[in-house]
């Protein structure tokens, strides 16, 4: 009886992995794929009513806000999961971003929707590798030092695109394409829709990984790197790989943020990927919870939604811009505060579970 | 001459009067961290205050339309003087609360901080950038070809060492700067043996603080032109100059800063302006490579 | 079990597991260890004792790859450790505890076990990701062997509590069966006795003990009070301020003026 952690009736939440089950590996392999493709079908159906009950300006927010999501919870697998610190994530959001971005312009006339899945992909494998370029050197640093060389990073990538006339410079690159609509009968899939069947997809996909990855042997691994780096080497963690893996990983799904966002905005320009924008993904990633992948969903939606819907209406009515100065306040008065964010390490179900005990 | 050695040593001139207001800036992080081992984000922002504290002082009190020395050190002190109270406040507000929490939430607030300063100095300030009032009249001392040296970068260059002299004075001979090396060696230690630790944390603030503001004037004189983000690009490029140098050492400051005002110039002159910050910011990442601990700073290992 | 490098670096008993000749450690001007020789046979039990400061974590850090001697050389098997980095050195079958405990605190007390073993997974991140059967197979059994070997010291029904809020003898004994997780060939022990009463010292010696029988480990135990160690150890080295003053048979420690003048000269230190 006391085998089993379940019944111990101590912190009734197992981190490792999955919960023992009887059921045969193949079995749960197979229900693996429920979840996912659920979620995709429901969002798919409010997508739908969305649709129909929502103008431009607010579809437009919604599609924000998915970028945004990938934004944020690629960056806290370095931040939060592996104790990492990234200031300069929005350099490689912007590789995937104007990737995406000149495919879908120069290279291929009238893309399909399934074309717009390999733009997003060969964004993400460009941030991925620029990515691994900059954290073989300088994962090697801690902490702060950390946070100035990727700061670095991101300001050279901008200068770079700043200077490259192919992707428009300075002016920027305008007149990106969204997924064409798609008529079936009577029935009229607008781009919007199909723009967000894209987004959805990115973001259900890019949660599974990062779920999966963290919940699992390997994943804790980088948990290991943030608690304790020599302890964890003494057990035989190479860190370094670790470390560079996860920059890996997340300059990959920064990557995918940035197509989305490509798509969904339809025009880029080296200004949108400063350092304010990587202090965007830093505040979602601190306001979530840095290690919680549900809390900065949360926090994206939160951090998107509000400026447009609360604070714009506000500043309308002031004249004021306030939104990055009641940022830069939720910033500090939440490291004073609550550092641990709005949810600590904590996952959304880990609340319900332990509500159900 | 030929041209390219007058241009070489306009260059020169330029770089080492560029050089010394980055060292200056440099000082103030290198301070702070030599004691609490924080990058100080908001210090640009400090800076930032400085330059506007210096407008608003010359157009309040009439100074806009008299350039001269006295006006230069009046706007000078303005700027000491509000910049100190900014920093110290910072500390007390922000950083004194964490300063037993992890690093990282402190570098967290300090960039919380950071952003702060910069988006209210957007209401207060405005957002669109201002003339700085003329503080001195340039003028020519002395040619090399078409090379020139000019009043305002014999000015900067000899505040900037009459700054760096009187701080090299306080840190090795005065009680206050005992404590403060005292401190940056060893906090408990230090506490241990009668020193006031929060006052001597506060000092650092003040000092680095002002000598941002000395930064500020001595910029907005040269490249009058003054916003609230305009702390953010030199900033950095003077927390570079520490980092290159040596966090936590003067001398290092001092050396990256004329380093990296100087590499600056050569890579404008020579190879492209608009690639003048990547190029501060990839000697950045080789130095942090090759030699983690900068140019004059003592590596460290980690107690296991 | 099954376990890849036991079988790779698996030596009969009697033979030289570890063997460290002339090591030095000089931190600036500061001589930690000096010319520090251990010849560790397979199956052995020794103890490294000393007062306070006389080096011994030093040598610990030094024969795990924590820190790279100024001088001398650490062969494991046959390999010359020295450029190696620690993980390299956990993979040949070197595993430790911290004298100042060094557990993922924030995380549970069964991730602190799988993590260790997990060097041993067969399975890959992407398998992970794709949560192929494989990858449950392979949790499952990373899991279950942790919670196996939770149970040497029944912490099996604390598996997932948060590891830093165990008491402080717990996390001891924990940081013991993190290093087990490895599988490892060698394991130092750095004051696992610290700050425990005397029954649960005889205890954790006993255990210790078993561990090395149940596990065919070479155990490397430091200690402050050599009178714990005399025990069960059946060698001793002594050190004092980073040189080796004696080693032997207990018995003959136990005799050793050197031995009594060092530790007489830090129990008047430390009686003032």
């Amino acid at each position: 009886m006391t085998n089993d952690p379940n019944k111990t009736g101590h912190n009734p939440v197992p981190e490792v992995g999955t919960k023992p089950s009887a059921k045969p590996a193949p079995k749960r392999f197979a229900m693996s794929f429920v979840a996912p493709v659920g979620a995709f079908i429901a969002l798919a159906i409010v997508g739908q009513l969305l649709e129909a009950s929502t103008n431009q300006y607010v579809q437009l927010v919604l599609l924000f806000m998915c970028a945004n999501i990938i934004f944020a919870t690629s960056l806290n697998l370095v931040n939060g999961f592996t104790g990492q610190f990234s200031i300069g994530h929005a350099g490689f959001m912007a590789l995937g971003a104007y990737t995406s971005a000149y495919l879908s312009t120069a290279v291929v006339q009238n893309p399909s929707f399934f074309d717009f899945i390999w733009f997003a992909i060969a964004g993400g494998l460009v941030a991925a590798a620029a990515g691994y370029v900059v954290g073989l050197p300088s994962l090697r640093l801690r902490g702060d030092y950390l946070a100035i060389v990727t700061l670095g990073f991101g300001e050279i990538i901008r200068v770079i695109l700043l200077n490259t006339p192919a992707i428009g410079g300075a002016r920027g690159l305008f007149g990106i394409p969204r997924p064409k609509e798609v008529v079936l009968g009577d029935f009229v899939f607008t781009n919007f829709y199909m723009n967000y069947l894209l987004a959805i997809f990115w973001v259900i996909l890019t949660l599974v990984v990062l779920w999966r990855m963290v919940h699992s042997v390997h994943g804790r691994k980088f948990l290991s790197v943030r608690e304790d780096e020599i302890a964890a080497q003494s057990m035989g963690i190479n860190t370094t790989q670790v470390k560079v893996r996860v920059f890996v990983i997340s300059s990959f799904f920064a990557g995918i943020a940035g197509a989305v966002f490509a798509h969904a905005a339809q025009g880029l320009t080296p200004a949108t990927f400063g350092f304010t924008k990587s202090v965007d993904a830093i505040i979602m990633v601190v306001l979530g919870g840095m290690g919680s992948l549900t809390g900065s969903v949360m926090a994206a939606a939160v951090v998107t939604l509000l400026p447009e819907f609360v604070l714009r209406p506000l500043t309308d009515i002031t004249g004021i811009d306030l939104r990055m100065v009641l940022y830069s306040l939720a910033l500090i008065l939440f490291m004073i505060l609550r550092p641990s964010g709005i949810l600590g390490t904590r996952e959304l179900p880990d609340l319900w579970r332990k509500n159900g005990k | 001459m030929s041209d390219f050695t007058n241009e070489l040593v306009q260059h020169i001139i330029n770089g080492v009067s560029l050089g010394s207001i980055y060292a200056l800036i440099a000082l103030g992080y290198t301070m702070v961290y030599g004691i609490l081992q924080l990058i100080n984000f908001a210090h640009s922002e400090v800076y930032m205050v400085g330059a506007f504290t210096a407008f608003y002082t010359a157009r309040y009190m009439g100074l806009a339309d008299k350039p001269g020395f006295l006006t230069l050190i009046t706007l000078i002190v303005a700027a000491m003087v509000v910049c100190s109270i900014i920093g110290v406040s910072i500390e007390r507000f922000a950083y004194r609360p964490l300063r037993r929490a992890p690093k990282l939430n402190i570098l967290i607030t300090a960039i919380g901080v950071s952003l702060l300063l910069q988006y209210s100095g957007q209401i207060i300030f405005g957002a669109d950038p201002k003339v700085f009032p003329n503080v001195l009249d340039d003028q020519t001392l002395a040619t090399l070809g078409t090379a020139e040296l000019r009043l305002f970068d014999v000015t900067i260059l000899g505040v900037a060492v009459f700054f760096m002299a009187v701080l090299t004075y306080m840190i090795n001979y005065t009680k206050t700067g005992k404590a403060m090396r005292a401190v940056s060696t060893n906090w408990t230690v230090a506490s241990l043996m009668g020193i006031n630790v929060n006052r001597i944390i506060s000092m650092t603030f003040i000092i680095g603080s002002s000598l941002a503001g000395v930064a500020a004037v001595l910029i907005g004189m040269k490249y009058p032109k003054i916003d609230p983000l305009m702390g953010m690009i030199i900033g950095m490029k003077a927390f570079v100059a520490a980092v290159v140098g040596g966090i936590g050492s003067l001398g290092g400051a001092v050396l990256g800063g004329l380093l990296i005002g100087f590499a600056e110039e050569m890579v404008k002159g020579y190879i492209s302006s608009t690639y003048a910050d990547a190029f501060t910011f990839a000697m950045l990442i080789l130095v942090l490579i090759f030699r983690p601990a900068g140019l004059l700073g003592k590596p460290s290992q980690e107690k296991v | 079990m099954a376990n890849k490098n036991m079988t790779s670096t698996k030596i009969a008993k009697g033979e030289v597991v570890l063997d460290a000749k002339n090591v030095t450690m000089q931190f600036g001007g500061l001589k930690a260890v000096d010319n520090f020789n251990l010849q560790l046979r397979a199956g052995e039990l020794i103890g490294l004792i000393g007062p306070n400061g006389a080096g011994k974590t030093t040598v610990f850090n030094v024969l795990t790859g924590v820190y790279k001697p100024t001088a001398g050389t650490v062969h494991l098997a046959g390999v010359d450790t020295r450029p190696l980095k620690p993980f390299k050195i956990s993979h040949l079958g070197i595993s430790r505890t911290f004298q100042n405990i060094r557990l993922f605190k924030e995380l549970t007390v069964l991730d602190n076990v799988v993590i260790a073993a997990a060097q041993h997974a067969e399975h890959t991140l992407l398998d992970a990701v794709l949560r192929t059967p494989h990858h449950y197979r392979e949790e499952e059994r990373l899991r279950q062997k942790a919670l196996d070997l939770l149970q040497i010291f029944n912490l099996e029904g604390k598996a997932n509590d948060e590891a830093g809020s165990l008491p402080y003898g717990e996390q001891r004994k924990l940081e013991i069966i993190r290093a087990l997780a490895t599988d490892p060939t060698v394991l130092f022990l750095d004051e696992p006795a610290a700050g425990m009463n005397h029954k649960e010292t005889e205890g954790l010696m006993e255990t210790i003990a078993k561990i090395r029988r149940d596990f065919n480990l070479t155990v490397v135990l430091i200690e402050h009070d050599m009178k714990l160690v005399m025990g069960i150890c059946e060698r001793i080295l002594v050190l004092d301020h980073g040189v080796t003053i004696s080693q032997g048979l207990p018995d003959a420690i136990r005799k050793d003026p050197k031995v009594i003048a060092a530790y007489l000269g830090a129990d008047v230190e430390g009686g003032h």
